[in-house]
């Protein structure tokens, strides 16, 4: 494998990707708003009970969700006080499905711009006269995703460790943020989750004739995010340790069938619709 | 001279369509090579084979005395394109676009600045190096490209329609450099291209392709003598014998076409073909018409190929 070949395609992917504004606010907006504002205004919310339109009543009905919720969080917030509970079940409950979206969002935005964007601003056939092979192609365009989406969901969850303890310091008194849930979340299923967008978007981005095509073809791959995120605020399931690793594992599996079938499917005459 | 690509019965169809149709030929070392034909005539599908990036459907290639199918990366790294459009990364400063496509092609990389300073000042872009290239004319999109393809010094160059859509002096200033490039360094071009004036103007030999075929093969002035059917030549005799020349002219059906003209004083007639200016000489003299002067004209690639057209349209 020529890396330096590897390195220069991921540099100028990622140079290109961070002066395109479509395709850079989504990925800096995304996480903001998921991680610093809404943390804050959640926080915020039993100060604003009758100044903001948010009455007791809300209130009481946010108290009858959390009754309903799993054992395994009525264990984790045993011993808390209602105020406390509130802020646990926000911060650390409800937001960690979210955490999920944005990696694959990271990936999925940056796979259709370095495939299909390419394709559509003619930059590619350039590339493809370029003594790289097939493969030092397909794992370059894969690891600029990567890499990109790891950086942000780690940025992303600094920040919201910040935001999240500084938000809830008032209620908790302590550093109560990230708990063992969040953390395997991030170090085992965050680094699997851009595959899943990646695998997708090489599998799509030879029929897609541009960004906006591809992005939208794979943007299906957000759905089953999407259901786990309906899952844990219903109730339905819970992000116990044991889940969430399990889920990683679930990931890492569809990671490697999408990228070998990806690889194999991977021909650069393909990329020019040939 | 040996050959450095070398095609037998080359074949690549896309479902219904034969891009490429049973092209067989050789292009020697050192030559600039014209690959002409029409939009669609396959220039662009022979090269993405030529450099292993399709696939063929059928046929053979050697290229620089690699197959491109088996050994593709090793081959491009001494080739280098030039795409019909530049293909730039517009949102990327020219040198960025430069050293990213230096580590590319491997260029050392204790020699990579020197390399691209050495190119833009030769191809005139220097002082707009740290500029994005989106803001470039088409003719300085054009010009980075070409340096971009010559980073590693290929020894053979594949320019795909290179003054496409440039404006006159735009596409001489490219025209120029490629041909100063090419007979300086001695490297060998294959060129595809439509503009039948700079082909003739640059190219050692060219291929004529019609809907994936080859229809003629060689020198410029090889194939006007082989296929330019009708030929203009100026005629000036004496003032007072143009009644007994015109008399002459005519007497010759066979070798002269139509009604002798005589536009500006000179008499201008359309032969049959080249080999025919001696014999309408002969007659001429033989009836004593004092010839002061007999200039055919230059007949080009545009005559060859609006016959080839002509003829493949009619097999059609």
């Amino acid at each position: 494998m020529n890396w330096r070949a590897i390195f220069a395609i991921i540099r100028k992917d990622l140079k290109v990707v961070s002066q395109n504004k479509g395709v850079m606010l989504p990925i800096i907006i995304a996480p903001l708003v998921l991680f610093v504002i809404l943390p804050w205004l959640v926080t915020l919310a039993p100060s604003l009970v009758n100044i903001g339109g948010i009455s007791a009543n809300d209130l009481d009905k946010v108290q009858g969700l959390i009754n309903r919720m799993p054992a395994g969080f009525q264990q984790e917030i045993a011993g808390y006080e209602s105020n406390q509970i509130f802020v646990v079940f926000f911060l650390v409950y409800m937001l960690a499905p979210f955490f999920l979206i944005i990696p694959l969002m990271v990936s999925s935005i940056i796979a259709a711009d370095s495939f299909a964007g390419e394709k559509e601003r003619k930059t590619m056939e350039a590339l493809l006269y370029t003594p790289t092979t097939d493969r030092e192609l397909f794992v370059a365009k894969l690891l600029s995703g990567w890499l990109a989406a790891i950086v942000v969901a780690l940025v992303g969850f600094v920040l919201y460790v910040v935001t999240a303890n500084a938000a809830g310091w008032s209620q908790m008194h302590r550093i109560f943020f990230p708990n063992t849930t969040w953390l395997v979340m991030i170090f085992w299923v965050v680094p699997a989750l851009p595959g899943l967008g990646l695998g997708v978007m090489v599998l799509v981005s030879a029929r897609a004739q541009g960004f906006q095509d591809a992005y939208q073809m794979g943007s299906l791959v957000v759905l089953p995010v999407m259901l786990l995120v309906f899952g844990q605020i219903s109730g339905v399931m819970y992000f116990s340790v044991t889940l969430v690793f399990l889920l990683g594992v679930v990931i890492w599996l569809l990671d490697g069938l999408l990228i070998s079938l990806g690889s194999r499917c991977f021909r650069r005459g393909r990329l020019l619709g040939a | 001279m040996n050959a450095v690509i070398t095609i037998d019965q080359l074949t690549r169809s896309f479902q219904e369509t034969t891009a490429v149709d049973q092209l067989s030929l050789e292009v020697r070392g050192g030559e600039i090579f014209g690959f002409l034909g029409h939009n669609g005539a396959g220039k662009t599908t022979t090269v993405r084979l030529l450099n292993g990036v399709i696939e063929p459907t059928s046929g053979s290639m050697r290229v620089l005395g690699f197959d491109p199918q088996v050994d593709g990366p090793k081959l491009r790294a001494r080739t280098g394109v030039l795409t019909e459009t530049p293909s730039m990364d517009e949102r990327l400063t020219a040198w960025d676009n430069l050293s990213i496509y230096a580590d590319l092609y491997g260029v050392p990389g204790a020699d990579v600045r020197q390399r691209i300073n050495e190119l833009l000042a030769e191809f005139d872009l220097a002082d707009r190096a740290q500029e994005k290239v989106g803001g470039y004319s088409k003719g300085m999109k054009q010009r980075l490209a070409l340096a971009r393809a010559l980073l590693h010094k290929p020894e053979l160059l594949f320019l795909d329609e290179a003054t496409s859509g440039l404006d006159p002096i735009a596409a001489h200033h490219v025209n120029d450099l490629i041909e100063r490039m090419a007979r300086r360094e001695n490297r060998t071009v294959f060129m595809c291209t439509h503009n039948l004036v700079e082909a003739q103007k640059l190219c050692d030999r060219v291929a004529v392709l019609e809907h994936g075929r080859l229809v003629a093969l060689g020198t410029p002035a090889e194939l006007t003598r082989q296929y330019v059917r009708r030929l203009d030549v100026e005629i000036e005799v004496a003032e007072e014998q143009v009644p007994t020349a015109l008399g002459v002219l005519r007497s010759l059906p066979g070798l002269v076409l139509g009604e002798p003209a005589q536009p500006n004083g000179a008499l201008v007639v359309t032969i049959n073909r080249h080999e025919s200016i001696p014999e309408v000489l002969a007659s001429l003299v033989q009836n004593h018409v004092r010839v002061y002067r007999l200039a055919p004209q230059e007949a080009n690639l545009e005559q060859v190929y609006f016959t080839l057209h002509e003829e493949e349209e009619g097999v059609q």
